[in-house]
């Protein structure tokens, strides 16, 4: 079968692997490149438990033909976190019992990370619209909507601290 | 087996479209069939240069068919069509899923398709071919080539109405859809009706849009439209809803689209 | 100890009950993991040489299998093996069969019949996945198409299709006597004569998925000493490393479970079917095997929460007392049992839900339809029988003019009532749920009402006594098929009475199906419950009646817990007034279990230590060797 090489930056450090035809960037992170925090729920774009940043905009993994991120950044839950120091999102989900089962939470944290990156100060529909795409069966939603919100006002009071 | 073909620019990928051969735009419907291993695709066509600039043009606006949801959401352009973009999938998809795909989404998708066409827009195909939007659909699982842009007229925000059913909110696919356009800030004038999941693709309510025509917008003035509004539908029994339901339930969200603007 | 009792009492000496817990934040032990995507899912487990197993599955609700041909497959790119049934090795089960509940009614993989939809006809296992979905559409099988039936009262017709010919009537067969489970409590028909209003309907649910936002799946691989490792979402270890063992004809000593972890469940990951494909497939191929069904799998043949109808009959006095309840409950099983007939178990020990009604009667089918088989999803056997009686009681307030909430505190059970399963009700809350309920949302109660409590007025001499109680044998199995009795509600006139006070017998488990299953006290490291504790009926003599307080019930997850003399099979409920019949025959399971049976079974020197062996512990029995 012919392979196809492919290039590109997961969380800060470049990857080079070959790929199958026809092989979707899920499969390719998890299998290829050994990233296995995002997950694949339902291949067809309904659940959003593989949303990665493809160059800082939200994509759906198991609906990205591999191929297509070529010399593109890509990033995923794995490289949320400052070194030790956990990302102001992730500590939000820990306090506000934003995960149960954890299946989703990978792809939540995602889509609450491109939201916030251009929207700091986010309305609750705001969220909700934000986090629309993806599906959790065990929350009921608002744990994680809460998180959300919380996790945004950390970081802008953070951000205020490291002004002052 | 499958493999994978790139092109560098719209007429090298259009002439290599053929039997068994799709190509791949926002890859929300073609990756999912991938996955999946359904039968019929043997090769994917890949172009690396595909147009998505909205912009003034001749008889409108041009939105190449590149352009995803997210970038008509982000244009002023076609203000008018944010309601619509808006509803389609999550944030994901709506970076993902382009125009020119949703011109081949089969239902329960194609929801912008069904606004294009109320809309009357014109297809421009890779090479500069124009078509209208209705012959387009209607002849799409048979044509050959490749999209390359839409050129859609410029709509005052009063007079396009649209309205999605579905069972799930925010996200959920259409049960139906309606787009309608009025055409004129008074009674209508040549309006359009057209409606997607009440048959095989979008379909326009012909019958409705006549009896529309100069009508008053109230209770009284839209009941002809109503009594009309399935003529030439042909909806069907599927996982959403049934065709009984569909037919019960089309008149109710026109009366509410005709009436109340804006859902 | 005279009766199962709460937890707190069990673990007494394990917690102090601070309860510092409850209303305050808390931070999940493993969420750090979540938050940090390194938690490991089944799938987050790489092997090198990994290969991908599918699914061959039927397009058709019912059909004939006439022929297999799997070559044009094996000669597709990257096959490593095509598996069938000839390939398993005990290729007939049921799930529950682990404790001794029910026949064995499922093949593993179908042979000469497919049931439902998506029942498996064969597996391919490939380098790709794509490849392999690619080679399932390669597999050619002759189906002769066959009438389906989809409605569980159209199964029960007299000329209904039989879906599976292990339960020939299309009914699971309660106690070896009726095709329904029945209960009776004191005399419903003269209480409806005596009511002011008879208030009637039908309930119908849907079935539903539980949608895990991960699916089944499971990896197996070869590992060193002749073992498998087998890498699983399952909600139930040892539970699929049991039915693993059974369907492979593998001692359980040679199987490696890992789980644990679960993207969701929702009662979904109970039915270990990926797990033994996985490993079956590694057995083999000698290589890892990884197994997980898309999501259209596990929506198709996936089982779902069973559909259920309900119809309920009320006999009511002009002020909302409710003095007869009467249900006809049919559970949409699908084509194979796995857990509706226990889930009915558990259904009728609710009926007539958190209300006293001194007259109960219950008639409930677990019925075999084409559909995909139904299994566990949150409170199953309660959640629709519940949605139906709050709906009824919502109808009653309508027909009486009493508020909803009041008639609700009015019919509540209370601590010390006598259930119509013949249990005494304690900690009962209904009444305070009620109150609390009302305040929360505004709704203005009476001060009478508002006064209630669920600690006093139950128990009193007239709600703690078990009414006389009329007895009837309609429905006895085979009867609906021949055409000698259609009705399927409870009868309209009894054929028998049997006095006030009589709790009856606790109802066995079907007989063991190999004697290496039969639990034996002496091989549990348990303390096991004296004699006096085992309701288990020693004697073909029916129980005596028992005064107050009633013994507990046992489920027949428990009875073996009795140990009764290992050739006698359980005793059929033997209700007084019954005739003694002859348990009815079971037809013999299409290919019967390996039939290696050992003059003596192995038998430890002494009693194996690990288990709760602490004084006044629970005589719970938490799993026994199966070779």
């Amino acid at each position: 079968m012919a392979r196809t090489p492919l290039t590109f930056t997961l969380n800060d450090a470049e990857t080079a692997l070959f790929v199958d035809e026809g092989a979707n960037l899920i499969d390719v992170l998890r299998r290829g490149a050994g990233d296995l925090s995002p997950k694949q729920g339902c291949a067809q774009g309904n659940c959003g438990a593989c949303t990665v940043l493809i160059d800082g905009e939200l994509r759906l993994a198991c609906l990205t033909l591999a191929e297509t991120v070529e010399g593109r950044r890509i990033d995923t839950v794995a490289g949320l976190a400052g070194g030790p120091d956990l990302h102001p999102l992730q500590a939000a989900f820990m306090d506000g019992f934003a995960a149960q089962c954890g299946f989703c939470t990978s792809g939540m944290l995602m889509a609450a990370r491109a939201l916030l990156d251009r929207t700091p100060d986010p309305s609750r529909d705001e969220v909700i619209e934000a986090i629309s795409g993806n599906l959790c069966r065990c929350t009921g939603y608002e744990p994680i909507v809460d998180a959300i919100l919380d996790a945004a006002q950390r970081m802008r009071q953070g951000g205020r601290r490291a002004a002052q | 087996m499958l493999t994978v073909e790139r092109y560098d620019t719209m007429a090298e990928a259009a002439g290599a479209i053929g039997e068994r051969v799709h190509y791949l735009a926002g890859g929300t419907l073609l990756m999912r069939a991938v996955n999946y291993g359904y039968p019929g695709i043997d090769r994917v066509v890949r172009c690396r240069e595909v147009p998505r600039e909205i912009r003034t043009d001749t008889g409108g606006i041009r939105i190449g068919a590149g352009a995803t949801m997210a970038d008509l959401l982000a244009s002023r352009e076609v203000e008018f069509l944010h309601p619509v973009a808006r509803l389609i999938g999550g944030p994901a998809i709506r970076n993902m899923a382009t125009l020119g795909g949703n011109l081949f989404a089969r239902s329960p998708y194609g929801d912008l398709a069904v606004t294009l066409l109320a809309l009357d827009a014109q297809v421009i195909r890779a090479g500069g071919a124009a078509e209208p939007m209705e012959s387009f659909l209607a002849a799409r699982d048979r044509a050959r080539g490749l999209v390359e842009a839409v050129i859609v007229p410029r709509v005052s925000a009063g007079e396009f109405r649209y309205a999605k059913v579905t069972r799930i909110k925010p996200k959920g696919v259409a049960m139906m859809c309606a787009a309608v356009w009025l055409r004129g800030a008074g009674r209508p004038s040549d309006p359009r009706i057209a409606w997607g999941n009440m048959g095989a693709g979008p379909l326009r309510a012909k019958a409705a849009e006549r009896a529309l025509n100069g009508a008053s917008l109230d209770e009284h003035g839209i009941a002809p439209v109503l009594a009309a509004c399935c003529d030439g539908l042909d909806p069907q029994d599927d996982e959403l809803a049934t065709a009984w339901y569909r037919r019960e339930v089309a008149p109710v969200h026109l009366k509410r689209l005709l009436l109340g603007g804006r859902r | 100890m005279t009766s199962v009792e709460f937890r707190k009492d069990l673990f007494a000496d394990e917690r102090d009950d601070t309860l510092k817990e409850i209303g305050q934040p808390t931070i999940r032990q493993d969420i750090l993991g979540h938050v940090t995507g390194r938690t490991a899912y089944y799938d987050d487990h790489l092997f090198d040489g990994l290969l991908h197993m599918r699914a061959v599955r039927s397009p058709h609700h019912h059909a004939r299998i006439r022929a297999l041909d799997t070559s044009a497959a094996e000669r597709m790119p990257g096959v490593r093996r095509v598996v069938t049934a000839r390939d398993v090795p005990v290729n007939l089960n049921t799930l529950l069969s682990l404790i001794n509940f029910g026949r064995d009614d499922e093949p593993f993989c179908a042979h000469d019949k497919v049931r439902f939809k998506g029942e498996t006809v064969a597996w391919i296992i490939a380098d790709t996945e794509r490849q392999a979905r690619d080679a399932v559409r390669e597999v050619r099988v002759d189906y002769e198409v066959l009438p389906h039936v989809l409605d569980p009262e159209e199964a029960l017709k007299p000329d209904a299709v039989v879906v599976n010919e292990v339960y020939p009537n299309n009914t699971f067969d309660y106690h070896e006597l009726y095709d329904h489970q029945k209960m009776r409590y004191g005399d419903v028909n003269a209480a409806f004569a005596a009511a002011d209003h008879i208030v009637e309907a039908e309930y119908q649910m849907s079935p539903i998925e539980q949608a895990p936002i991960e699916t089944c799946g499971a990896i197996a691989a070869p590992e060193q000493n002749g073992r498998y490792v087998c890498h699983t979402n399952t909600q139930a270890l040892f539970f699929s490393l049991g039915t693993t063992a059974k369907l492979l004809d593998l001692p359980s000593s040679r199987l490696h479970f890992i789980g644990g972890t679960s993207g969701g469940g929702f009662g979904g990951k109970v039915d270990s079917i990926v797990e033994p494909t996985a490993v079956l497939g590694a057995m083999l191929t000698g290589r890892p095997v990884r197994f997980a069904w898309d999501r259209e799998e596990e929506m198709q043949a996936g089982a779902p929460r069973g559909a259920e109808r309900w119809r309920i009959k009320d006999g009511v006095m002009r002020d909302g007392t409710i003095v007869a309840r009467e249900f006809t409950g049919f559970f949409d099983s699908g084509a194979y049992m796995r857990l509706s007939p226990y889930a009915i178990v558990k259904c009728v020990g609710h009926i007539p839900g958190p209300y006293h009604i001194p007259n109960v009667a219950a008639n409930v089918y677990c019925v075999v339809t084409n559909r995909t088989p139904a299994t566990a999803m949150r409170g199953f056997g309660i959640t629709a029988v519940d949605f139906a009686i709050e709906c009824h009681m919502d109808r009653i307030a309508e027909v009486t003019g009493v508020d909803p909430v009041e008639l609700r505190i009015l019919n509540a059970y209370r601590d010390g009532d006598m259930k119509a399963h013949r249990r005494v009700a304690k900690n009962t809350a209904l009444i305070e749920c009620c109150q609390v309920a009302a305040g929360k949302a505004g709704w203005p109660i009476s001060a009478e009402a508002a006064a209630q409590s669920s600690l006093t007025g139950g128990g009193t001499p007239d709600r703690v006594a078990i009414p006389e109680t009329v007895t009837d044998s309609e429905g006895r199995i085979g009867d609906r098929r021949a055409g000698r009795v259609t009705e399927t509600a409870p009868a309209k006139t009894g054929t028998g009475r049997v006095a006030a006070g009589t709790h009856f017998a606790a109802v066995g488990g079907a007989p063991v199906q190999n004697p290496d299953m039969q639990i034996e006290a002496e091989r549990i490291g348990h303390a096991m419950g004296s004699a006096a504790q085992a309701p288990m009926p020693q004697s073909p003599q029916p129980a005596p009646p028992q005064p107050a307080p009633p013994r507990p019930a046992m489920p027949p997850a428990s009875a073996p817990a009795a140990a009764p003399p290992r050739p006698q099979p359980p005793q059929p409920p033997a209700p007084q007034t019954q005739p003694s019949q002859p348990p009815a025959q079971q037809p013999q399971p299409q290919s019967p279990p390996p039939a290696a049976t050992p003059d003596r079974p192995y038998a430890p020197d002494k009693p194996f230590s690990r288990g709760t062996r602490r004084p006044g512990s629970s005589p719970f029995l938490s799993g026994t060797r199966r070779r």
